[in-house]
């Protein structure tokens, strides 16, 4: 029986105020599921990530959570300039963006190291000079 | 509180009430629905915040909190002036006239929270140097964000401070001096009596807190005693000098006021209902700088800004800054032996229960199959979010049909 919801985000590239709106969108929808605040919290940090990550460095893309009673997916799709060394972008410290994006206070190089620690599985799938496509997964019970 | 029951303070007066869509979605928590031409408040999701109050034309959303004359069935009357109401006077230059004042008004004694809100900050100092607490401290002292908390961000419940409120202090330290001065008084013979800014104060009184039973008897408003005060306050006599307050005190009633008293700067301090909400969600998304300390108030620029106040807000706290300008710092210091633990007298020992007010069902398959309703009612509402149905949003409304609360033909868009 196991139906999976599925809520689907378009997320603006170079919109900083509107930046994180999809990751609070999910965080109402998750609460009206009604699943623990511990997971929720987890899904929303690795998906507020996420999308910064794409507003950033990729003119954003696409966000998909896919809800089922086993677990959440979260996946980014983007068709920005793709990751060159994804070891080194895992390393904690690491980034690439620019001076003025610092000074907004991001890339501060946790966002994927955050991804990681928060799901049970990230999985990157990376072309450069096409595009990324992020999945992750945080398991349920 | 044996009953389950919350008794809000924010209530609707129907005969007022015209059905305009004004407090709908003014409304934080969207507890507001149009209902038979008039608003109904969902009492399970109301934070007692006074937004509707505000944004109410009609005067149809009233606080519901006592009168000077409930005091009457105490001997002995304590007023507790809220650090708001100084801010309350044109042309006030000594606190000492408003205590005065009260005295004048019946009062057989006044104990100002501001004296009891030094004492708060300097136990807050110490309890931040405690080992093995959870950083960001959450400030417990308003009471709408800590029901905003327990109703919507489980996840920080680690972080609230276990500190009373300097309302809840000083109706302690109050009863206690009474008792030091007049040993004769019985316990229940002792009346506190707490001088407003908002009706979230007063449902704080009225169902305590979690396991905490207040200690104050009685909630005025401000505007209520205003009046009767102001007849009664002399400027040109001598009066003695009683306030035993200084800056730090008296900083409690606007924005940043408890975070500065700190002496730390790594703090935030937020103001107004909808900033405070998008923190703690930011707080949530693990987004804010390292700070040790957070303050937030529901109303803007702080207390000043609540619903019972007369003044303009932003008025009443400039009247502050002159009213403290001639003050120490603070009148309140801990000795060395204070510091070194805090009292019980100053805390409270659980949070209220978290409840899930949006959740749609507690079975998680069914949850499922509700939300790909509202995900597909979403689809054919129009999405101009008018009100006229009685819900705030397209979004809400969808919400109340699945939930058995409302009819798709409640869309007077879609019956057209």
């Amino acid at each position: 029986m196991s139906d999976s919801l599925v809520f689907h985000f378009d997320v603006d590239g170079d919109n900083f105020t509107s930046a994180g709106q999809a990751s609070t969108q999910v965080k109402k929808n998750l609460r009206q599921l009604g699943l623990s605040p511990a997971i929720i919290r987890r899904v929303s940090i690795a998906m507020y990530e996420g999308e910064i990550n794409m507003v950033i460095h990729a003119n954003g893309g696409t966000a998909d959570v896919v809800v089922t009673e086993e677990y959440i997916e979260i996946i980014l799709a983007d068709t920005g300039p793709g990751i060159k060394n994804v070891e080194q972008a895992m390393q904690e410290g690491f980034s690439t963006a620019t001076d003025s994006i610092r000074s907004l206070g991001f890339g501060a190089g946790m966002g994927l190291p955050n991804m990681k620690r928060y799901t049970d599985s990230l999985d990157i799938d990376t072309v450069v000079g096409e595009g990324t496509t992020i999945t992750m997964r945080v398991n349920l019970g | 509180m044996t009953s389950s029951i919350y008794e809000h303070s924010v209530q609707l007066d129907v005969s007022r009430c015209t059905g305009c869509t004004n407090c709908l979605r003014r409304c934080p928590t969207e507890a507001i629905r149009i209902n038979d031409g008039h608003a109904v408040i969902n009492d399970s999701r109301c934070i007692d915040c006074g937004e509707c109050i505000r944004i109410c034309d009609n005067k149809a959303k009233k606080a519901v909190v006592g009168k000077l004359e409930d005091m009457e069935r105490f001997r002995y009357k304590i007023a507790l002036p809220a650090p708001s109401l100084y801010g309350q006077f044109d042309n006030l230059d000594d606190v000492d006239y408003v205590l005065d004042g009260l005295l004048k008004v019946g009062f057989d004694d006044v104990f100002e929270v501001s004296k009891a809100a030094e004492l708060v900050s300097a136990y807050t100092r110490q309890y931040l140097k405690t080992e093995g607490i959870k950083l960001p401290i959450i400030s417990s002292a308003c009471p709408v964000i800590v029901r905003l908390i327990a109703l919507r961000f489980p996840s920080l419940n680690d972080n609230v401070m276990h500190m009373l409120p300097p309302m809840e202090v000083a109706a302690k330290l109050a009863r206690r001096r009474a008792k030091e001065q007049h040993p004769e008084l019985e316990d229940n013979e002792i009346g506190v009596c707490f001088i407003s800014p908002c009706p979230a104060k007063a449902s704080y009184v009225k169902n305590g807190f979690a396991d905490y039973q207040s200690a104050v008897d009685v909630v005025i408003s401000m505007s209520d005693v205003y009046f009767s005060l102001i007849s009664k306050m002399s400027r040109d006599a001598e009066v003695d000098t009683m306030t035993e307050s200084g800056m730090v005190g008296i900083g409690w009633a606007s924005s940043g006021g408890e975070a500065t008293a700190l002496f730390n700067d790594e703090y935030l301090a937020a103001d107004g209902i909808e900033n405070v909400i998008n923190v703690l969600e930011q707080i949530e998304n693990g987004n804010i700088p390292p700070v040790k300390f957070i303050e937030l108030d529901a109303c803007t620029a702080g207390c000043v800004g609540g619903v019972l106040t007369v003044q303009n807000p932003y008025i009443a706290k400039t009247r502050l800054q002159s009213l403290r300008r001639y003050l120490p710092v603070s009148k309140n210091f801990l000795s060395p032996e204070e510091q070194e633990y805090i009292p019980e007298l100053y805390l409270f020992n659980e949070l209220p229960v978290y409840k899930p007010i949006t959740r749609l069902s507690d079975n998680m398959a069914e949850s499922m199959r509700m939300m790909a309703d509202i995900q597909r009612l979403r689809g054919i509402l129009p999405g101009i979010d008018c009100g006229a149905c009685g819900a705030p949003s397209c979004r809400a409304l969808a919400e109340d049909i699945v939930r058995g609360n409302a009819k798709l033909e409640d869309c007077k868009i879609l019956q057209k």
